[in-house]
C-alpha cells in the first residue's frame, strides 16, 4: 500500500467533516472516491495534501507518517495534486507554470540565479525546461508552451494541471474532478491520459462525478457519504451496493 | 547641469526603493515599512563611514546587509498573516525603526547626523545598482525562484500544495527587499551628508508604493519606469513641481480606476515587441 | 498625579475611539482600510477652526456643523475614489484612499500651512481642583462628548433599521442585496458616519491641545489603526474600549517610564505589532457589532 489512511476524522468547529475514516490505497491503482455533494470528498485530499490538519488518526504514505509534514514537503515526498477549481498562475505561460511543478525537486537559489556561479544552474534550468516539456508533450499542449495559462480553454487549463503535477514525478497523483467542464470528446481523452498515467506506474487517486469514466477506469472505488465511508470495491459491487444507491437516490419509501 | 545630476541621482535612489518594494510585492507581501529599511540602511552606512572610517562601498554593503538582517526577522511574524495585518504590521515596523532613531543620542536623534563624507559619483553607483537590479529581476523571471515568487503571489496555497516551500520563498523576497532598500538608504546618506528620522517616515513608504503601482505590477520595468517618471517630469515642470503631491495623489486614484495594473503591463511588453519587430522587419526588406 | 493622567488618558483615548471607530466601520461594510480616515479628521479640525474663527459661533453649533461638512468630504471620497474602481484588483481601493490621503494632506500645508495653528479656545477652560487633582473642564467636556457620540452610535447600529442593515451588509454584500438592503446607499452613509465621528474629533483634538497641524491626521490615524487591531477589525464595541485602553495605557507609560526618552510612539506601535502576531483577531474578535 502506497497509501495508509487510518481513522481519519476532521471537524470544522464542531462540524464533522470526515469521521473515521479508513482508506488504503495500493501502489499503481486507480482508486476512485465518490461520493454526494459535502460528502467530504475535497475535505479528504485537502488532509492528503496538507492544506487542513487531522483532527484524529494518522495518513501514511510509503510507511512515512505524514500528517505533520507541511504540504511542500508532502509534495517532495511524491504527492502531486490538482484541484477542483483550477488554480494555475495566470499571468505565468503554460510552460512556466509545469516547470513550477519541479520546484521541491530542484535547488538553484536567489543568489545562484542572479551571480550564476556555475553551469550548474543553468544546466538545471534546461533540464526542468525540458522535462516541463516533456509532460506538456504527454497531456497533449506542447504546442500552447508559451500561451498565457488564464488564455486557454477551461479543458486545457485542467490538462496544465495534471502536467504540473506529474513534472514532479510523484508516486501518486491525486486528481479533484479532473473532467468537470470537460465536454464528451474531451472526456474520453481524459479517460486515455488517465489510464497512460496509470501505466506508467503511478498510483491515482480519483475524485469524480462522472460515473461512466469511474467505473470504466478505477480498480476500486470507495463511496463517501456525509463524512464517513459507506462502501467499498470494484465498480460492480459498488453499482449494486444497497447503501450506495440510497445515497446518491435518497431513501426509497 | 549640477541640477540635473541631482535630480537623476534621486529618481536613481527611488529606482532602488520602488523595487525593494516591488520583490516582497511579487509575493504578495506588501510593505508599508520600506522607508524603516531604508533608515536603516542610511543610518548604518553612516555610522560605517563616519564612526568606524569605513570606505564607501563596504560601509553601503554593510549598512544593506543590516537592513535585510533586519527584513529576515520582520518577515518571520509576517508569514502568518496578509493582508491588511501586514500592512498594519509593517506600518509599526517603520515607525518603530524611526522613533528608535529619533531617541539614540550616538546618531544624533532627532537633530539628524551630520557630517556623512559626500560621494561625488552618487549618480554613477546608484545607477550601477539599478543596473544590477535589472539583471538581477531580468534573470529572476526565467528562474527557478522567480517562478516560486509569481506563484506564491498569485495563490500561495496552490503554490504550496505543489512543492512551493513558502516559508522560505516570503522570507526570502522580504529579507532581499530590505536589503535593497537599505542600500538605497546607504546610498541616499552618502549623498545628503545629513540625515534626520523624519525622512524615513511612513509618507515616504507610501511615495515607494505609487511609484510601483503607477508604473505596473506585472512585470518589473513597471515599478523602474514609475519611479523614474514620477521624479522626473515634476522637475522639469515647474507647474507640476508645486502641485506634484496632489497630482500623485489623483493619478493613483485615476490609475485605479482606469488601469490598476499601471502604466507598464505584459501587454505593454507584447505590444512593443510587435513594434519593434514590425520595424526591423520593414528595415531589412 | 496619576489618577489626573487617567483622566488625560480616557481623554485622549476617547479621541482614538472616535476614529478607530470610523476605521471599523468601513472595513465593516466594505473591507478596506480607510487610509485617508485620519485626514478626514484633520480636514474636521481646520473646518471648525475657521467656523470658530470667522463665524464666532459656539460650540454646540460648531460641532454639528463640521460633523455634517465631513460627513459630506466622506460621501465624496466614496463617490470619487472607491466607488468607481472595478472589482478585480483587491489593492485598488486601499491605493486609491493613499491617492486621496496625499492629496488631502499636501493641499492642508498649503492652505494652512506646515506648522501648527493655535486653535482658538470656543470655550473657556476652567480647572476643577477636587482634593489635591487639578481637571480642565475641556477634558471633561470633551470625554463627555466622546461618549455620548460612541452610545449614540452604538444605539443607532444595533436598534434602528438602518443600523442592522449596515449589520447585514457587513456580514455579505450579497446576501443583504437580496434582503432588499440598497448596498450603495449603505456604504455611502457608513463614510458619512465614519466621517463626521472623525470630524468631531478633529474639532475636540484642537480643543484639548489648543493647537493643529495639517500633520496630526497622520498621527490619530496611527493611533486608530492601532485601537481597531485591538478591538477586532469591523468590531465597533472592541474600538470604543480599545481607544481607552490605548489612551490610558499610553499616559501610563509616560508617568512609569523615563521621561527623557519618547516611548509613546515606540509603545503603541509595539502593541499593535504584538497584537498582529499573536492575536490578530484582537482582543474581543472581529465582529461589526456584539449587540
Amino acid at each position: 500500500m502506497i497509501l495508509n489512511i487510518r481513522n481519519v476524522a476532521k471537524q470544522f468547529n464542531g462540524f464533522h467533516a470526515l469521521s473515521n475514516i479508513g482508506v488504503d490505497v495500493a501502489e499503481g491503482k486507480i482508486h476512485a472516491i465518490i461520493g454526494p455533494n459535502g460528502a467530504g470528498k475535497t475535505t479528504l485530499f485537502n488532509l492528503i495534501s496538507g492544506v487542513y490538519d487531522l483532527t484524529e488518526g494518522e495518513i501514511r504514505f510509503k510507511d512515512v507518517v505524514i500528517n505533520q509534514l507541511k504540504p511542500h514537503l508532502r509534495a517532495k515526498l511524491g504527492i502531486g495534486r490538482t484541484f477542483q477549481i483550477v488554480r494555475l498562475f495566470g499571468l505565468m505561460s503554460v510552460l512556466e507554470n509545469v516547470m513550477i511543478g519541479t520546484h521541491c525537486k530542484t535547488r538553484a537559489g536567489l543568489l545562484k540565479t542572479f551571480l550564476r556561479f556555475s553551469r550548474k544552474e543553468l544546466t538545471e534550468e534546461k533540464a526542468t525546461r525540458e522535462n516541463a516539456t516533456r509532460w506538456l508533450e504527454f497531456v497533449g499542449l506542447a504546442h500552447k508552451a508559451d500561451q498565457t495559462a488564464s488564455n486557454l480553454p477551461h479543458a486545457e487549463q485542467r490538462l496544465v494541471e495534471i502536467a504540473r503535477a506529474l513534472a514532479l514525478d510523484p508516486e501518486l497523483i491525486l486528481l479533484d474532478e479532473p473532467a468537470a467542464g470537460m465536454n464528451l470528446n474531451e472526456t474520453l481523452k481524459l479517460d486515455a491520459l488517465i489510464s497512460k498515467i496509470n501505466q506508467m506506474g503511478k498510483a491515482i487517486l480519483l475524485i469524480e462525478h462522472n460515473m461512466e469514466l469511474v467505473m470504466e477506469i478505477s480498480h476500486v472505488i470507495t463511496v463517501l457519504n456525509f463524512g464517513m465511508k459507506i462502501a467499498e470495491g470494484v465498480s460492480s459491487e459498488i453499482q449494486n451496493n444497497p447503501k450506495v444507491i440510497e445515497a446518491y437516490l435518497g431513501r426509497k419509501k | 547641469m549640477d541640477y540635473l545630476i541631482s535630480v537623476a541621482t534621486i529618481a536613481g535612489i527611488y529606482i532602488i526603493m520602488a523595487m525593494s518594494f516591488y520583490l516582497p510585492f511579487m509575493t504578495g507581501q506588501i510593505s508599508l515599512g520600506q522607508a524603516g529599511f531604508m533608515a536603516i540602511g542610511a543610518y548604518g552606512s553612516a555610522v560605517c563611514s563616519v564612526k568606524f572610517g569605513i570606505p564607501y562601498v563596504p560601509a553601503i554593503l554593510i549598512g544593506g546587509s543590516v537592513a535585510g538582517i533586519v527584513g529576515f526577522f520582520v518577515g518571520i511574524p509576517a508569514l502568518r498573516i496578509k493582508g491588511i495585518y501586514l500592512l498594519l504590521l509593517t506600518l509599526g515596523f517603520g515607525e518603530i525603526i524611526r522613533v528608535v532613531f529619533i531617541n539614540v543620542e550616538y546618531i544624533g536623534a532627532a537633530a539628524g547626523f551630520p557630517g556623512i563624507p559626500y560621494q561625488d559619483h552618487s549618480l554613477l553607483y546608484s545607477y550601477i545598482m539599478v543596473f544590477i537590479l535589472i539583471i538581477f529581476f531580468s534573470r529572476l523571471r526565467k528562474s527557478r525562484m522567480g517562478r516560486a515568487f509569481h506563484a506564491v503571489g498569485s495563490d500561495e496555497d496552490a503554490a504550496e500544495v505543489i512543492g512551493v516551500n513558502i516559508t522560505s520563498v516570503k522570507l526570502i523576497a522580504f529579507s532581499t527587499g530590505g536589503f535593497i532598500a537599505g542600500i538605497g538608504g546607504g546610498i541616499f546618506a552618502h549623498y545628503q551628508e545629513y540625515i534626520e528620522p523624519l525622512m524615513f517616515d511612513v509618507m515616504h513608504s507610501v511615495e515607494f508604493i505609487v511609484f510601483t503601482i503607477f508604473g505596473g505590477i506585472q512585470i518589473f520595468w513597471g515599478p523602474m519606469f514609475g519611479a523614474f517618471v514620477l521624479t522626473m517630469i515634476p522637475e522639469f515642470l515647474r507647474v507640476i513641481q508645486e502641485w506634484r503631491m496632489e497630482l500623485f495623489g489623483a493619478l493613483l486614484i485615476i490609475m485605479m480606476i482606469l488601469r490598476p495594473q499601471g502604466v507598464i503591463g505584459l501587454d505593454t511588453i507584447q505590444g512593443l515587441k510587435k513594434v519593434s519587430s514590425r520595424i526591423l522587419g520593414r528595415g531589412l526588406s | 498625579m496619576i489618577f489626573q493622567q487617567l483622566i488625560n488618558g480616557l481623554m485622549l483615548g476617547a479621541n482614538y475611539s472616535l476614529v478607530a471607530i470610523g476605521y471599523t466601520l468601513i472595513f465593516g461594510v466594505l473591507g478596506l482600510l480607510h487610509f485617508a480616515h485620519g485626514e478626514v479628521l484633520m480636514a474636521g479640525a481646520f473646518m471648525g477652526f475657521y467656523i470658530i474663527l470667522w463665524t464666532d459661533l459656539p460650540l454646540y453649533i460648531t460641532l454639528p456643523l463640521t460633523m455634517i461638512a465631513t460627513g459630506a468630504l466622506g460621501i465624496i471620497i466614496d463617490l470619487l475614489a472607491i466607488r468607481p474602481l472595478r472589482k478585480d484588483f483587491h489593492l485598488a481601493p486601499l491605493l486609491s484612499t493613499i491617492g486621496v490621503t496625499i492629496i488631502l494632506q499636501n493641499l492642508a500645508v498649503k492652505l494652512f500651512g506646515g506648522y501648527g495653528t493655535r486653535f482658538p479656545d470656543a470655550i473657556k477652560d476652567y480647572h476643577f481642583k477636587i482634593g489635591s487633582l487639578f481637571i480642565s473642564s475641556i477634558n471633561i467636556l470633551t470625554l463627555g462628548i466622546s461618549i455620548f457620540l460612541m452610545i449614540a452610535l452604538y444605539f443607532f447600529i444595533s436598534k434602528t433599521k438602518i443600523g442592522k442593515a449596515m449589520r447585514a451588509v457587513s456580514e455579505s454584500h450579497l446576501t443583504a442585496g437580496l434582503l432588499g438592503v440598497n448596498v450603495d446607499w449603505i456604504v455611502l452613509l457608513t463614510f458619512g458616519i465614519a466621517s463626521a465621528l472623525a470630524g468631531a474629533s478633529g474639532v475636540m483634538i484642537g480643543l484639548a491641545f489648543h493647537a493643529i497641524s495639517p500633520f496630526i491626521g497622520l498621527t490619530f490615524a496611527l493611533k486608530g489603526l492601532v485601537v481597531m487591531l485591538l478591538g477586532g477589525l469591523g468590531n465597533v464595541l472592541g474600538a470604543m474600549i480599545g481607544g481607552l485602553i490605548l489612551g490610558m495605557a499610553e499616559v501610563l507609560a509616560i508617568v512609569v517610564l523615563p521621561t527623557e526618552i519618547n516611548l509613546q510612539d515606540i509603545f503603541s506601535f509595539g502593541i499593535m505589532i504584538l497584537i498582529l502576531i499573536f492575536r490578530p483577531t484582537g482582543l474581543f474578535g472581529t465582529r461589526i457589532t456584539q449587540g
